[in-house]
Parts: C-alpha cells; sequence; structure tokens
C-alpha cells in the first residue's frame, strides 16, 4: 500500500512540468492553436526530445517500458496546462494499439516514427449514431484480394486534421450493433478515398468528420483479428479513459487553484470575497471533489494494468463516473466564483472548464459508465 | 505507487477476521446488523473479550497495553471490525480520554485509570457540549472553583452520549473566568456517582436515548483528578478532537450497510419483483458504491501517508474523510428507507437502559435513518468541516 511516486517518477513529473511551465503559458497556448491542425509541431518535438512520447513503450521497441503511473503523471501535467498537442490520440491511443496489439512489423513500422515525433495519430472510431457504444459500427471493411477497402463515415477525429496515420473501426461481419465482427485498421491519412472536414472543437482542439469512400489498404493494415477486435477496443479505450481521469485531475486542480487565488484577491465591500463564508463551503466542496477525483483517477491507474477485463471494465467506469461528477461540480463552481470575468474568453478559467466539459463526453459521460457498474452488480 | 496489501497485511487480515468469527456473540452482531441498540452488558461483555485478546486499546503505545500495529494494521482491524460487524470499541475511553491521560496525565492518574480504561471497570462519557456551546465549544461556562484540596463544580452538560451507563466523566470546565476564552479552561475527571450529578435523558428522533443532559450541582471533586495544568483544557481538547482521523470516514461500516442492502432487496419486493431488479433503484446503488470507493481510496491514501511518513504533518485529503463518510453513511440509510417502504412505519419502544429487541427488524430501519442524521452534525459538524477545509487547506 504505497501513494508516493518513486524517485525515477518524481524527477519525470518535475521535468515535464518544468517543460510546460516555460513553453505553455495561456498566451503561448493561444499561438499554438492558431497553428495548422491546431496545435505546435515545434512543441510535440520538444516532448519528443524530453522522451516523453516513447514514454509508454517496450523498451525493445524504442521506449522506456514505463507503467500506467507515468502515463497519469503526464496527463495530469498536460491537463494542468491545457496542452494541445496530440498525447492523448498518438501515445496512448495510437501507441496503445500497437502495444496491445499490434504484429512485430506493425510496431517496427509505427512505434520509432511516434517517439521521434514523426508521426501523429487519430483514432476513427465515432460514428453519427454510435454515440459510446464501441461495437456499434456501420464503417465496414470487405475483403479485396489480400487486402481490404473500407467505406463509411466517422466523426469528430481527434487530430483528424494533422494525423499520419488513422486508426479505424470498421465492420468486417455482422450486423451493426453486433459484438462480433468489428476490426482495426492502421490507414494512412493521405489514402486515395479519405475526405476530411476538419474544425475547432469546443475546447479548442481539432477535430474532422472523415469520409472513407473504398478506401484500399494491405493486409498489413489488421491489427489483430478483424473479425473479433472488440476485447483489444475496449482494452485500449480503458486506457484512454484512464488518461482523460488524470488529465481532468490536473484540470481540476488547476481550476482550483486559480480559483481559490481569484477568492484571496478579487474585493467587494471592501473585502476580498474569499473571507465569505459561502463561497468559502463552496472552494471546500471544490476540494473535496478534487481529492476524490484524485483517489479514482489512481484507482483507474492500478486498473488499467489488470489482464482481468471485467473488473478492469468496471474500476475505469466507476472512475469515470467519479470524475465526471466532480469535474462538473469543479468546473461550474469555478465560473460561478469567478462571476463575470469567468464567463469570458480572456479568463484562463473558462477554457479548464470547456475542456473538462469536453472530457466527460468523450469515451462516455457519467450516465453512460454509472450503468455499465450497475450493470456490472456494483463495485462489491 | 502499490494498491496492493502485504501478504504479511492480509494474513493479518485473515486473523483478525477469524477472531472475530470465533468471538463476537452472535446475538450482539445480529442486533448491530439490524441497527439494534445493544445493552450494557453486550458491549461491555465484547469489549472484555477484546481487551483480553490485547486488542482493546490497539493503537495506545505499547508500554500502556497497545499493540505496536502499523497504520495499515490499524486500518484494516477498524475496516474487518466495521464490516464484520461488531461494537467498536467505547471511544470516549478508548479514543479520547485515554491518550490524554497517557500524554498529559501524571503516573499517578496513568496506573489509576488506564488499565481500567482498557478493561471498562469504568464507562467513560465525555463532558464538553454545553447547551449554549455547540460548534463554538470555547464558549462553555460550567465552572470549577478551587476550594482548598477540592474541585466545587457547578453547571451543565449535553449530549452526553450513553452518560445513563457511565462511571466516569471527563469535563471541561472554565476555571479561570477572568481570561481570555480558550484559555481559562481545564480539563478534569471524576466519578458519574458523585453528589450533586444529575442525569436526565433526551430521547430523540428516533425514539432513542443514547445522549443525555448531565447536571453538576456543587459536584465536589478532588484536586489531583485535574488532568495536565490547570487552565490548559483547551489544548488537551484540541489534542483529543484530533486524534480520530481516519476512523470516521466508517468504511467498513458502510460496506456491511452496502450488502445488507443487496440482501434485503433481494427479499423485498416492488412491482412483483425483488427491489434490486429495479433499475432506479441499483443506478442509485451504484453510484453509492462508486462514492464509497473513492471514499475508500482517500482514506488508503492518508493511511499509506501515516504509515510511511509518520502521523506529523496531517494530510489535506484527510479533511475529506469526515465529509464524505458522513454523507455515505446517511445515503445507505436512506437506500434502507427505500427498499423497506411503507413497511418502515412501525415504531419500536426502547427499554429503560436505551436497548431495545421487542418488534421485527423492519422497525429499525427508519429509527437508523434518523438517527444517522447525527453523523453529519457531531465531531465537528460538517460546516465547520468546510470552514477547517477553507482555512487549513485552501488559506482563505
Amino acid at each position: 500500500m504505497d501513494f508516493d511516486l518513486s524517485e525515477e517518477q518524481r524527477l519525470l513529473k518535475e521535468s515535464v512540468d518544468g517543460l510546460l511551465t516555460d513553453s505553455y503559458d495561456f498566451d503561448a497556448r493561444k499561438k499554438y492553436m492558431k497553428e495548422k491542425g491546431g496545435w505546435s509541431k515545434a512543441m510535440w518535438g520538444k516532448l519528443a526530445e524530453q522522451g516523453l512520447l516513447g514514454l509508454p513503450f517496450a523498451e525493445a521497441d524504442g521506449g522506456f517500458g514505463a507503467g500506467g503511473v507515468e502515463t497519469m503523471i503526464v496527463m495530469e501535467a498536460l491537463g494542468k496546462a491545457l496542452v494541445l498537442e496530440p498525447y492523448l490520440a498518438t501515445v496512448v491511443i495510437g501507441g496503445g494499439f500497437l502495444r496491445h496489439g499490434g504484429s512485430d512489423a506493425q510496431k517496427a513500422a509505427y512505434v520509432p516514427a511516434i517517439i521521434d515525433g514523426s508521426k501523429t495519430f487519430a483514432f476513427a472510431q465515432v460514428e453519427k449514431n454510435s454515440r459510446y457504444d464501441l461495437h456499434d459500427v456501420t464503417t465496414t471493411a470487405k475483403k479485396k484480394g489480400n487486402g481490404w477497402v473500407i467505406d463509411g463515415e466517422k466523426f469528430v477525429v481527434l487530430n483528424g486534421e494533422n494525423a499520419d496515420v488513422l486508426i479505424v473501426t470498421a465492420r468486417t461481419k455482422g450486423e451493426r450493433r453486433d459484438k462480433t465482427g468489428v476490426g482495426v485498421f492502421l490507414v494512412p491519412a493521405n489514402a486515395k478515398g479519405i475526405t476530411k472536414k476538419s474544425y475547432p472543437t469546443q475546447d479548442g482542439l481539432h477535430a474532422a468528420d472523415i469520409t472513407f469512400t473504398g478506401v484500399e489498404v494491405g493486409a498489413d493494415a489488421v491489427i489483430g483479428n478483424p473479425d473479433d477486435s472488440l476485447a483489444l477496443i475496449e482494452r485500449v479505450v480503458d486506457d484512454a479513459r484512464t488518461a482523460l481521469c488524470a488529465e481532468a485531475v490536473g484540470l481540476m486542480d488547476e481550476s482550483l487553484k486559480t480559483t481559490v487565488e481569484y477568492l484571496k484577491t478579487r474585493k467587494q465591500f471592501g473585502v476580498a470575497i474569499g473571507t465569505f463564508q459561502s463561497l468559502q463551503h463552496r472552494a471546500s466542496d471544490m476540494f473535496v471533489a478534487v481529492e476524490q477525483a484524485r483517489s479514482m483517477s489512481m484507482f483507474a491507474t492500478m486498473a488499467a494494468d489488470s489482464d482481468d477485463a471485467k473488473e478492469r471494465a468496471r474500476s475505469i467506469a466507476a472512475a469515470k463516473v467519479q470524475i465526471g461528477k466532480s469535474l462538473k461540480f469543479v468546473g461550474q463552481q469555478s465560473i460561478q466564483l469567478h462571476g463575470g470575468i469567468g464567463m469570458t474568453m480572456e479568463a484562463k478559467i473558462g477554457h479548464y472548464f470547456k475542456r473538462l466539459t469536453m472530457i466527460e463526453n468523450t469515451f462516455g459521460d457519467t450516465d453512460y459508465h454509472l450503468r455499465r457498474v450497475t450493470e456490472a452488480g456494483g463495485l462489491m | 505507487m502499490d494498491l496492493a496489501f502485504t501478504k504479511e497485511e492480509m494474513a493479518f487480515r485473515e486473523e483478525v477476521r477469524e477472531f472475530f468469527k470465533n468471538n463476537v456473540p452472535p446475538e450482539t452482531r445480529r442486533k448491530l446488523v439490524e441497527g439494534r441498540h445493544l445493552s450494557k452488558d453486550e458491549m461491555v461483555t465484547w469489549w472484555r473479550i477484546l481487551n483480553k485478546k490485547g486488542w482493546g486499546v490497539s493503537h495506545w503505545p505499547k508500554e500502556y497495553g497497545g499493540t505496536g500495529w502499523t497504520s495499515v494494521q490499524h486500518y484494516i482491524f477498524n475496516e474487518e471490525l466495521q464490516s464484520y460487524p461488531a461494537p467498536a470499541p467505547l471511544a470516549f475511553g478508548v479514543s479520547m480520554v485515554g491518550p490524554v491521560i497517557y500524554t498529559f496525565g501524571n503516573e499517578e492518574q496513568k496506573k489509576k485509570y488506564l488499565p481500567r480504561i482498557a478493561n471498562v471497570d469504568d464507562w467513560w462519557c465525555q463532558g464538553f457540549s454545553e447547551p449554549g456551546s455547540g460548534s463554538d465549544l470555547a464558549s462553555l461556562k460550567t465552572k470549577a472553583e478551587r476550594k482548598g484540596d477540592k474541585w466545587i463544580i457547578n453547571g451543565q452538560k449535553t449530549w452526553t452520549t450513553l452518560a445513563q451507563h457511565a462511571d466516569m466523566i471527563f469535563c471541561l470546565c472554565r476555571t479561570d473566568p477572568s481570561a481570555k476564552k480558550q484559555t481559562g479552561i481545564s480539563f478534569i475527571v471524576f466519578s458519574m456517582k458523585s453528589k450533586g450529578v444529575t442525569v436526565r435523558p433526551i430521547q430523540t428522533i428516533d425514539g432513542g436515548v443514547e445522549v443525555n443532559e448531565v447536571f453538576f450541582d456543587d459536584v465536589e471533586v478532588p484536586y489531583e483528578n485535574l488532568i495536565g495544568e490547570e487552565n490548559k483544557g483547551w489544548d488537551y481538547a484540541k489534542f483529543l478532537l484530533g486524534n480520530e482521523r481516519t476512523g470516521i470516514a466508517r468504511v467498513g461500516m458502510s460496506k456491511e450497510r452496502i450488502r445488507r442492502i443487496k440482501d434485503l432487496a433481494s427479499k423485498v419486493e416492488s412491482n412483483g419483483r425483488p427491489v434490486i431488479e429495479d433499475p432506479g433503484f441499483r443506478e442509485k446503488l451504484a453510484a453509492c458504491e462508486i462514492e464509497l470507493k473513492a471514499l475508500e481510496l482517500t482514506q488508503l491514501r492518508v493511511v499509506a501517508d501515516e504509515n510511511k511518513h509518520g502521523k506529523g504533518k496531517p494530510n489535506p485529503a484527510s479533511s475529506v474523510l469526515k465529509i464524505k463518510g458522513s454523507e455515505i453513511q446517511q445515503t445507505t440509510t436512506e437506500l434502507l428507507m427505500e427498499v423497506i417502504g411503507p413497511l418502515a412505519a412501525p415504531f419500536d419502544v426502547h427499554g429503560e437502559d436505551g436497548s431495545n429487541e421487542a418488534m421485527e427488524w423492519t422497525a429499525q430501519i427508519a429509527p437508523t435513518y434518523f438517527n444517522y442524521r447525527k453523523v453529519s452534525i457531531y465531531g465537528g459538524s460538517n460546516e465547520i468541516q468546510r470552514n477547517i477545509i477553507a482555512k487549513a487547506v485552501l488559506g482563505l
């Protein structure tokens, strides 16, 4: 029973926090946002230089062999600084598919390019009516010779504009909501037959709706079993949910800190508004919400490494419920306690609120995961 | 970071569990499960079994009968005790006055009181709150005047839990009326059998008589019953209240409640089917389980921190435990009410000593719900806890 970071983990935290303090203040972020696809290539290069893009990969594949705790540390830091660069899409999800399901050849082809920062990924999974169900897939992949032909539409693909490689879920067999018959494909973003509509998202990231029309890929594009990859998808998405929990904790930490500072400096009726008990109690409730979220982020991080798929899934679902409740409360109250200034794009607090809000609706919201925990019979 | 217990810790959990299974009187356990109040005999009998095993005052220093367990072991012991369930040691003696006596008392007082506390030869009660002094405890008015080798005590205490059983009371009394409010208070212990002590039971909204008013009318107490220094009582009171940090979350107890809710909800019907199959009810229960899991983890963070770094600087997360712990306990009592529906109505009558047995177990569900409104009020109300977080953690 030990919640402390190891010496190496502490150093990692210091170095990533240090890097972001130096190069990711609110004004820098505004500039990065204006670059093509919504993030900074130079900043991505700095993350690569610090070795952050190679953390979770096995040493044999050129990575550092780090575990879930290291990803948690990085995601918290990225959340704290409201980072735009596609760490989740590339390292956690793209890298996750390669780590959990990729062949040696696929790893050799893609992992070094993730680690050195030369390629980024995007996960083309959400469909118009799929909502949060990972098995709800209408995009098809049909066998043609040795390869496959992909047809369909994917929505809100984060980093869809800049990504070099798309990871696409597509149905090879069965009906729309069947749990079998879903495969995972590595598709070059510039393949013939791909059209993209790119746009900024509510939280300042960038995404794209992507249409696949007769997109041909080779046999080597398949990750895992083309007819039965839902378990793989669930495993990687569980990693992504866990990473989002940690990012949300970083965002909430910073939101609370910023709000408490505001309470100490903003004066009304001749005194700092932080002297008013109703506001003090609200801030205390925010603190409680953040701590409960932090506990569940740690719980999810530990569960993510478990090979017991059921236990892993319900633990991470439980964490996403707690994070969802906490982030809504902390996000909304941060705005409330800032008053009018919290409503403006000038103040950074609103940007934290918007990112937190979008996290709730990514890979399952609070109700969705509460239902999953309920169906699993609770936690005990 | 590692959430697993060590092999030794797991073996310890087994040992504790096995001991409870073989030694808690089944009737005592059943009454606790059903939320009934125990008689004095039932409680004392169990505490003496526990003390004989050497676990009665587990967290005391070894020289006074403690176990020398690690923070994690204490955590495991408490969790198993609450979730079996077995009655917790009498807090007023074991967790409150005991540590004050072995920390601030003189050798004679230690020799005189500590073994009797451990074996519950004396039942202790707490004389802190007064009718005009709740959250603002330091405004208390009960007076102790020195007269030769005696104190003469006059005043009134209230909310004195189980004073009807008590042999001894530890009391905050004002000994220097001219001093600023926190500085003129002393910590004095005396017999509840003293002339001039009157106990009047207060019936609470659950129908029970757990708490009392206690009146002091020229009560004569030997001067040597002062613990520590004169007018330093407030420091000892703060020490006493700060002692119980992690037990207050009562995770084990809420786990036991949730198991009971699941058990009852699979037996009681709604709409022709077991309540547990009602989707709305199930979601509420799952939401409660998730809150409890988060609390358990928060508590483990505090425990692991203490285990590794000692108790020196309290972990800020510890201030979450009282607020969340009490809220979750209250939620479990609401869920029980929901399970039982109209059968919650019959009212059970309590015996003179506060125990009750007469009616069906269903009659205890509503009283437990009513009774548990107390947990967000006592031990520093949840509003006081929020003041503490705002000041001590957030610096507001």
